[in-house]
């Protein structure tokens, strides 16, 4: 009996029924903890037609930007992107649905999506072309746009420590989106760097309880650097 | 004399208050934290989810996991504290920061800011920039007052797209210093050597110039 053990043995095993034209949430700002390991599976199980969201879409080569190479993603959420080249090309070509999202709404869609909170209201982008078509309700004489919550099929996390139930803690600025995307997957997917013992992680210092996550891996990470910014 | 870079950094860090939690953009806004003023604490928040932002990393503790919201290396600073971005964003929104530093393309006499979109031109991203001027109360905007060819980017009514509507309250120009109030630019200081007539000249919108309005002093490094 498994009971709550969220472990499994392989990358394959991690993304197993992932499929053409699913959504899929992922973890990480800029290049920093993102799911690497994750990402090259579904590289290399070549599906398609996939919908994303993640704050950036990775650079040439690297994170999320591998996924354009076979061009499996047809539809993207991001606060920023176009660091590559080939993203831009096809963006420019429409082979890429974009729809820009500010970061602070797309983390909220996420929250609220892995909350069970269909729609909430921001006023942020309320008279700017991201307000447009969208419900608009004034409270407290202040205008505000109604965004609705994302979920997908599948989230992909990039943790630091995890034990076998699925508790996960972050380590420093790679906590980001990941423990918003991990609660908002119909599977959730961790990928850590290192599986330690129920009981070993102090309970309160938790950052995603177990109960959000199917699946935990440990791997090795190349943790590449986008800007290297060093004092003197 | 126009104020060069740096310049605008220091003037930017006058306002700068004891105990501030501060958001700093990209570019002339970063430049700021060098100029933080002797004997006063303020916080950085980053909107990838740190507050207390410190220095530029040594090699050795050099990370790839301790990153800004400009993705360079950074340090916390005794006293930070790091989470999620809803979290981080909680606290731009909600009104929890005390001073949002930008820069702009565009801004009009009534708030309103374009900085994120040139149609035609490759649409990167708002990123955060959206939700921070949705959310502060207290705003500066750095850019230049005029393009390479004299076009004003202080107007009437902003061109390009939005990133927020009646939001900015303050915008230090190369040029000069000036609050926005009640539908109209309003003159607070100038640039060393600058006269009120070029201003003038460079100000597309309803600008007011008051009866005496100093010109800005800078100790030379």
């Amino acid at each position: 009996m498994a009971g709550f053990d969220k472990r499994v043995a392989s990358y394959a095993e991690a993304m197993e029924g992932i499929e053409d034209g699913m959504t899929v949430l992922a973890g990480g700002f800029g290049l920093c903890g993102i799911p690497e390991n994750l990402i090259a599976e579904i590289k290399r199980r070549g599906v398609k037609n996939l919908t994303i969201a993640s704050n950036n879409c990775g650079v040439d080569g690297f994170g999320l930007g591998v996924l354009l190479e076979d061009r499996q993603i047809r539809k993207i959420f991001a606060s920023y992107v176009g660091e590559n080249a080939l993203f831009e090309q096809q963006m420019l070509n429409d082979d890429i649905e974009v729809v820009l999202t500010p970061q602070g709404t797309l983390a909220e869609k996420m929250r609220a999506g892995g909350a069970g909170i269909p729609a909430f209201y921001t006023a942020t982008g309320y008279g700017t072309p991201i307000g447009e078509g969208k419900e608009v309700r004034e409270f407290n004489g202040r205008h505000y746009i109604m965004e609705e919550a994302i979920v997908g099929d599948f989230a992909i996390v990039k943790g630091w420590k995890a034990d076998r139930y699925g508790n996960v803690v972050y380590r420093h600025t790679a906590q980001n989106f990941n423990p918003l995307v991990a609660t908002a997957g119909k599977i959730t997917v961790v990928e850590v760097e290192e599986i330690v013992e129920p009981g070993e992680l102090e309970p309160s210092q938790i950052h995603t309880p177990g109960i959000y996550v199917d699946r935990i891996i440990q791997g090795s990470f190349e943790k590449r650097i986008e800007k290297r910014t060093v004092h003197g | 004399m126009a104020l060069t870079r740096e310049q605008m950094a220091q003037r930017v860090a006058r306002e700068l208050e004891d105990g501030f939690y501060v958001n700093l953009g990209i570019g002339i806004p970063t430049l700021v934290a060098n100029y933080i003023p002797e004997g006063i604490d303020v916080m950085l928040q980053s909107e990838n989810g740190l507050l207390g932002m410190g220095r530029f990393p040594t090699e050795e503790e050099l990370d790839a996991d301790m990153i800004n919201a400009g993705k360079e290396t950074v340090t916390a600073r005794p006293g930070a504290a790091i989470f999620s971005s809803a979290e981080s964003f909680a606290m731009i929104r909600g009104g929890h920061v005390d001073l949002t530093v930008l820069g702009a393309f565009e801004v009009d006499q009534n708030g309103n800011i374009a900085s994120w979109m040139v149609p035609g031109k490759l649409i990167k991203g708002m990123g955060g920039a959206m939700d921070l001027v949705a959310g502060a109360e207290n705003i500066i905007c750095t850019m230049t007052h005029a393009s390479k060819h004299g076009e004003s980017k202080l107007l009437e009514q902003c061109t390009l797209p939005l990133t927020g509507a009646g939001c900015i309250n303050r915008v230090l120009t190369d040029l000069a210093y000036l609050e926005i109030k009640d539908g109209a630019f309003v003159l607070k200081e100038r640039a060393p050597r600058v006269s009120i007539d070029e201003i003038i000249e460079k100000t597309a919108g309803k600008l007011i110039v008051p009866d005496h309005v100093p010109e800005m002093t800078f100790v030379e490094a």
